[in-house]
């Protein structure tokens, strides 16, 4: 093949599919069995990191940026006038091979502009993934994504080859899509992923009837969401993700700042800071749900809808719980402890079982890596100190924050840097 | 004298000679000791030096100790804690031991103090590996192996190998770690372990590489710049996941492509 030109097309198509922050390449397992290329313990791995700090793990690229749409939020929609490009399928799979073979990638991530119509879209990619698994006998990760509106038979295939399926909703709410994206309509969103959700329930069921059932979508389903382009609070956000996650079993839900690229009068100006701060209080929220047993209304609801930026949304809801606190360490119950700000679940586990053996003080705590700064106003262990003084949430708030330092502590400090 | 009853156990830095050394420990008795591999020995006057032979049989046998009084975590533990080659880990593993052996450290207990320390120490030689599970960029030759050259923290080449043995099994490798001059080879059925004469070849010859190559190095480059989004920049975290000290065999931070 022709190298420059290769290098040409994977730049434009390798920048174009950037914006789609998903790059987790765990949760599929497809063994070596046969002496072949990649074996996928279902154990992520980040090959690299980008200047940004995000991790590469994937070769992450469009098949091609041409695109019948003209979605506002789209780099690569109709009307920008942007350099265009496509990668042949075989071309696709050569790339993956190699990278692959160089201990680069963990695999391929591939996604695509629509061209001509859904299905001839989502041929294509099913074409790349089929000649990955079937030629080239490879069973490293491969993401596709489904293309909206996609027939359901192309979204059976699809999850034959590949270890997840994800369609991004993007928008969060309907109102904002029928504004931003009027071409798409948020049934074509909806048709795939329930194809897909049923396809899994039924092979995972048939698995455990006749072993020789072929694994589908085994990494499971994903989508993603633009956060501050639309004017969406958090409640609307996360009530959405949790109606994915509910609704459609996603494995996750993945949630985007707006990088704004194109003057558009509907989106924020080119040049507006990327919300990478609410972003990460919302991924803290999406841990809350998915693993401390917290349910979406207690951290956003009608009369809280927005998370507060200077301190994660678990302190949030604990400081608006003080009479829950202080909860004894070496007698709570493990969903209690989960819920003390500070103390994560690796730390809920140590406890749980250090304190079988003796009752814990505050040098086991700390030497358990547990963040007293926050932990220690809500908990009492095997000490007659502990803080007892009683704080209204606003003063124990500020309190904690100044005795910690955040990392994002000078996008909220109003002082002069000369009093500091 | 006052340190006449302190021993000191010289071995040769392999593993079986750590437990050969466990086994003279117990069998003589010795109470206060330091074991240490013999290149980083200091003269000590006032101590008994000793040197430990290796004698796998020995080493078997302590071994087959710990399979009664230690679960596969705990024995993994040791054998990863070893690996990280800090000083003073043998006398670490050794007290680790004797309260494993006395029955003083239940598994899961994350508050005794010395099974805290050997977890730590795992934790870290854990992450040395996943690294280099990452890390690693192979570069093929014109006798179709794909060599990759790698200086990790510790010495983690002997747990990373089944895992690549796994992934590329249908392929030529040679891992090779230029700080410890050693590499693993798997020739497509077995791996086996060499060391080269000549290790800076590796780095210094480029004849030594398929043509196609150095195309395939400048492509990842062009994907990896590509995939940047500069409106995120941030430096720190940026060091924090990967970190200076692994840049010199990362092709994506080769500045000559």
């Amino acid at each position: 093949m022709s190298f420059d030109r290769i290098r040409e097309k994977l730049s434009i198509l390798a920048d174009a599919a950037k914006y789609d922050v998903s790059c987790a390449s765990s949760g599929g397992k497809r063994k070596n069995s046969n002496k072949g290329l990649g074996n996928n313990t279902g154990v992520g791995i980040c090959h690299s990191y980008t200047e940004d700090g995000r991790c590469v793990s994937l070769l992450k690229i469009l098949l091609t940026n041409h695109c019948i749409f003209d979605c506002a939020y789209c780099v690569t929609r109709k009307s920008n006038d942007i350099k265009r490009a496509a990668f042949k399928v075989q071309e696709v799979v050569d790339l993956t091979i190699n990278f692959y073979r160089r201990n680069y990638i963990e695999g391929l991530f591939l996604s695509s502009g629509i061209f001509k119509n859904a299905d001839y879209t989502m041929e294509r990619l099913i074409q790349v993934a089929k000649k990955l698994r079937l030629e080239e006998n490879y069973n490293g990760y491969i993401h596709l994504k489904s293309i909206p509106g996609a027939s359901d038979e192309l979204m059976r295939q699809a999850g034959l080859y590949a270890d997840r399926l994800s369609v991004n909703i993007e928008i969060p709410t309907k109102s904002g899509l029928k504004l931003l994206a009027p071409d798409k309509k948020h049934e074509d969103f909806m048709k795939p992923m329930k194809k897909v959700k049923h396809e899994i329930i039924k092979y995972q069921s048939e698995k455990k009837v006749l072993k020789s059932t072929p694994t589908y979508a085994p990494a499971g389903q994903s989508t993603q969401m633009i956060i501050g382009a639309t004017g969406e609070s958090d409640r609307d956000i996360m009530y959405s993700a949790n109606f994915f996650y509910k609704k459609y079993q996603m494995k996750r839900v993945y949630y985007s700042g707006y990088i704004p690229v194109l003057e558009d009068h509907r989106l924020p100006a080119i040049g507006t800071a990327v919300p990478i701060v609410r972003e990460h209080r919302l991924y803290q929220t999406d841990w809350l749900m998915r693993f401390y047993g917290f349910s979406v209304q207690e951290i956003v609801n009608d009369t809280y809808p927005n998370l507060e930026l200077d301190i994660d949304p678990k302190l949030g809801w604990a400081l608006r719980h003080l009479e829950l606190f202080p909860i004894d360490i070496n007698k709570a119950d493990k969903k209690m402890i989960a819920r003390v700000p500070g103390i994560g679940m690796q730390s809920v586990y140590k406890i749980i079982q250090a304190r079988k053996y003796r009752r814990l003080d505050w040098d086991h705590l700390r030497a358990m890596g547990i963040a007293l700064n926050r932990a220690q106003y809500f908990i009492t262990c095997y000490s007659k100190q502990f803080y007892s003084q009683d704080l209204t949430p606003l003063q124990l708030k500020t309190k904690i924050m100044s005795n910690s330092s955040s990392k994002y502590h000078n996008q909220f400090t109003n002082q002069l840097s000369l009093f500091n | 004298m006052e340190y006449s009853d302190h021993h000191i156990l010289n071995y040769d830095g392999t593993f079986d000679g750590f437990l050969t050394a466990i086994f003279i420990a117990y069998e003589e008795k010795l109470e206060h000791l330091t074991i240490q591999h013999s290149c980083t020995t200091t003269p000590q006057i006032f101590s008994n030096n000793q040197t430990i032979i290796t004698h796998t049989s020995q080493a078997n046998r302590v071994w087959k100790g710990l399979l009664n009084v230690t679960t596969p975590q705990q024995r993994a533990a040791i054998f990863k804690a070893f690996l990280s080659e800090i000083k003073g880990i043998e006398d670490l593993l050794f007290t680790f031991i004797k309260k494993l052996f006395a029955k003083e450290i239940s598994p899961k207990d994350f508050s005794e103090n010395t099974a805290l320390r050997v977890a730590q120490i795992v934790k870290m030689v854990g992450r040395e590996k996943h690294r280099m599970e990452a890390f690693v960029r192979f570069k093929l030759t014109k006798d179709h192996i794909y060599v990759a050259t790698i200086e990790p923290d510790f010495n983690v080449l002997p747990l990373i190998t089944s895992h690549f043995k796994d992934r590329y099994a249908d392929q030529q490798w040679l891992i090779y770690d230029m700080k410890r001059a050693y590499g693993i080879f798997y020739d497509k059925n077995t791996t086996e372990i060499i060391a080269l004469e000549d290790q800076e070849i590796l780095l210094s010859n480029n004849a030594l590489f398929a043509s196609e190559e150095l195309a395939f190095q400048k492509l990842w480059k062009t994907y990896y710049d590509g995939v940047n989004i500069s409106s995120r920049k941030n430096n720190k975290l940026h060091l924090q996941h990967l970190p200076k000290r692994y840049w010199k065999y990362l092709t994506e931070k080769n500045p000559t492509l």
